[in-house]
Order: C-alpha cells, then structure tokens, then sequence
C-alpha cells in the first residue's frame, strides 16, 4: 500500500508521533507536579500578597 | 471587557480552563479528518509515489517551527514594551514547542530526503537556516533556565528573540535568494499553489490541526508557567516569614 518507502513513511509518522506524545505527558506531569506543590503551599496557609490583601490580611 | 483585561494571570487561568477541552476536541477532529484525507482520500504522487505522505507532516512541522518563533517574537516585544508578564510566559512556554516542530521538520525532511535526494542531509541555505533556527531555541530555552530571577531572564531572552527574528525571513527566501536542493516555495507563493487541490486540501487541513495541538500545548504550558511563578513567590513569602 505504501509502496517501497514504507519504512521511511513509518518512520516519519513514528517519529512525529513519539515526540509530540512525549511533550504531552512533559506538559501533563509538569502540571501535575506544580498542582501539587500550590496544594502544598495553601495547606500550609502561605498566601499569595494578593490573596492576603483581598481577604484583608487576616492570613 | 476590554480584550487586554484577559491578560491578567487570574481570568487567564479561568478563561483557559473553560476553553482548553473545547480546543482539545476540535483538534481531535480536525486530525482525524486530516488523517483520514491523507491516508485514504489524497493519491500518491505521479513522481514520488507514496512518499509524498511524509509532506502532510513535513510542512505543517517547518511552518509551525517559524509561527512558534513569530509567537515568541511578539510576546518578547509585549516583555519588552508593555512588560506585561503573561508576555514572558507566553514566550517562555513557546519555546520548548517551537524546539519540538522544529526538530522533527528536520527528522521529516531528513526522512523524505532520503529516498527523493538520495540524501539524508545537505547544507543548503533552507536546511541550515532551520538548524540555526533549532540552534536558537535551544540557546533560549539555556538562557531562561540559567538566569533564576524570571523579570531578568524575561529581558534577556525577549531581547534574544527580537534579534533572531532575522533568521524568519532567511528560511522563508532561502530557496529562492540561493540555489537550493530543497523545492521553492508551492503553497504560499506569487501566482498560487502549485499543489493539486486533492494535496492541498489534506495539506491544509493538516496544518490547521498541527496549529490547534500548538494552542492546546502552549495554553497547557502557560497554565503550568503561572502556577510556578505563584508557587515561586509564595516560596518567598514563607521564607520571609521564617525568618
């Protein structure tokens, strides 16, 4: 179906696809990891400047 | 609502999060289509065979390379003018994207190259200008993680950018300012497309969904950015107060 360069049309598609899959889960756990970190931070009441100027200080 | 009110970190997050599924679907779509045309509707090439499939990647891979590029450059005027600092992320989390298209318009034409030229590899103006141009977004991306304070590694990678800007035009003309192994320019060019519309529409079709997958990871991206720069600060917060 590919004709006698399939193996360069695999590659090509193969490569792409690697690459592109292998940014995603970089981005997905890069986002995981600084979720979890904020969530860290907040559970142990550091605020932002910002966040702590809108409620008043209290925090 | 005026438009550059969206631009505030906080409504950036809200607004991304509500658009990002939407955008991820339509770029689902619009691949499966693309995908579809490409591999049961467009025809081999009368000279190339099925060889010509690698194109519907290629192309779309080497324009992203210089629309991430054109992104960076802006924002970096946005760092620069406005110093407006969702301009900085933006710039910053385009980066190791337009590094990713870049490589593999490289890897693509390297494996097109090879059965069509007989060649994996020729330093003619259009490959090397995109090396330089793969070159430059790896030196960025050293510069904003070398400096540790981001408002100083905004300036100087804004700057960097700016400068490399020069490089966007060299590819563009290469193929018609020198004598190049690559083909001239066929579907951006003075007098039309010179593809046949069964190519062109997969053509196109294909780059609008490579475009979306740039939004999607690049709003990703950003989204991540600011979290970092919040977890940075309150880091600082907590550490003052200890002290």
């Amino acid at each position: 179906m590919f004709g006698n360069h399939a193996g360069f049309i695999f590659a090509a598609y193969g490569i792409a696809i690697l690459v592109i899959a292998a940014l995603f889960v970089w981005i997905v756990v890069d986002g995981r990891s600084q979720r979890r970190q904020l969530a860290d931070l907040e559970s142990r009441g550091v605020r932002r400047r910002s966040e702590r100027s809108a409620d008043g200080g209290t925090a | 609502m005026r438009l550059i009110d969206y631009a505030n970190p906080t409504r950036f997050l809200g607004l991304s999060a509500t658009l990002l599924p939407w955008l991820a679907a339509v770029t689902a779509i619009t691949f499966a289509v693309g995908l579809y045309m490409v591999f049961f509707v467009a025809p081999a090439d009368y000279q190339q065979g099925e060889t010509v499939k690698i194109m519907y990647i290629h192309v779309p891979f080497a324009w992203l390379s210089m629309f991430c590029y054109m992104t960076m450059a802006a924002s970096a005027f946005g760092t620069l003018v406005w110093r407006h600092p969702l301009a900085d992320v933006s710039a910053k989390c385009a980066a190791p994207i337009g590094a990713a298209f870049t490589f593999l318009a490289l890897a693509t034409g390297s494996l097109w190259g090879k059965p069509m030229w007989g060649t994996w590899w020729v330093w003619d103006a259009r490959l090397t200008s995109v090396l330089v141009l793969f070159i430059m977004y790896l030196g960025l991306i050293a510069l904003q993680e070398t400096i540790e304070d981001p408002a100083r590694a905004a300036k100087a990678s804004a700057i960097l950018t700016l400068v490399g800007v020069v490089n966007i035009p060299i590819i563009k003309f290469s193929v018609d300012w020198w004598n190049t192994l690559h083909q001239p320019s066929s579907v951006f060019r003075m007098g039309g497309s010179t593809i046949a519309t069964s190519m062109l529409v997969p053509l196109l079709v294909m780059a609008v969904a490579f475009t979306l997958l740039f939004l999607v990871f690049h709003l990703m991206a950003m989204r991540n950015e600011i979290l970092r720069r919040r977890i940075r600060a309150m880091r600082m917060i907590e550490a003052a107060g200890a002290e």
